[in-house]
């Protein structure tokens, strides 16, 4: 997952960058399934890994960048923004190794195969309230994007 | 078998501390902009292996309901982003974020 990580941010033609947020997403949701977490595991593919990177190959196929591809490719404040990024892992470097006495060494064992049912209990009951905030938020961003991608408003 | 490692939280954590780190990086540091918006795609998904990471460790699903409202509001703000740099390259026909300064003093 780490590999593909660095492939998103080096590689020079941006479908390779795709491909391997591609690789990175279905390595995560691999994770998910590590964690006990199958729903989330079965929503990072098919939304993730299937809506928002098929979105992004779209794009990059509309955003013609035949020369783009042969420019630099970093820009002109990575020396300031590697010291930025230096100094951001080292605080978390920082907190991680000072903390590690607070999590216990064992998870919790938890009653297998009821996974999907408490997601949608607490769903559907709980968070109520952001789940119609939520689907609101979708309309107000598909409006959004095809009122900035129309050609004449 | 004696020394296996477990894989405790600490791991998970780490772990989505270096894919924010590496997304950070990306974002600072790329011309491209559909990178930097890929970036920012990968800096999310670390927050949500921090979420399912700790919903594990405290029982419940919480944090798994959380970190599916992410992916959601994630998907929206890429559409909304990809929307905006149609637009923009629309305009200017380059994708380096180096030439958008036509606000630059």
């Amino acid at each position: 997952m780490l590999l593909g990580g660095v492939l998103v941010i080096t590689r020079k033609n941006p479908v390779h960058s795709a491909l391997a947020l591609i690789v990175t997403l279905l390595a995560q949701a691999s994770i998910y399934l590590m964690l006990y977490a199958p729903f989330v595991a079965g929503v990072q593919i098919i939304l993730y890994a299937g809506g928002i990177m098929v979105l992004f190959l779209f794009v990059i196929m509309l955003v013609s960048i035949d020369r783009s591809v042969r420019e630099r490719q970093f820009n002109s404040q990575w020396v300031v923004g590697m010291i930025a990024a230096t100094a951001l892992g080292g605080l978390l470097i920082a907190v991680y190794t000072k903390g590690t006495s607070i999590f216990p060494d064992r998870a919790l064992s938890i009653v297998e195969g009821d996974n999907t049912q408490q997601v949608a209990t607490m769903l559907y009951g709980q968070y109520m309230f952001a789940f119609e905030i939520a689907s609101l938020l979708l309309l107000v961003a598909i409006i959004g994007a095809v009122v900035m991608a129309k050609k004449r408003i | 078998m004696e020394s296996m490692l477990h894989i405790t939280t600490l791991h998970y954590l780490v772990l989505g501390a270096a894919l924010f780190l590496l997304g950070v990086i990306g974002v600072l540091t790329r011309r491209n902009v559909v990178i930097v918006l890929m970036s920012i795609e990968l800096i999310l998904n670390a927050v949500n292996l921090n979420l399912v990471a700790f919903s594990r460790l405290w029982g419940g699903v919480h944090g798994q309901v959380f970190a599916i409202f992410v992916i959601t509001d994630a998907a929206a703000e890429a559409a909304v982003g990809l929307g905006i740099l149609i637009a923009f390259f629309r305009n200017k026909e380059t994708v380096n974020i180096d030439e958008v300064n036509l606000l630059k003093w």
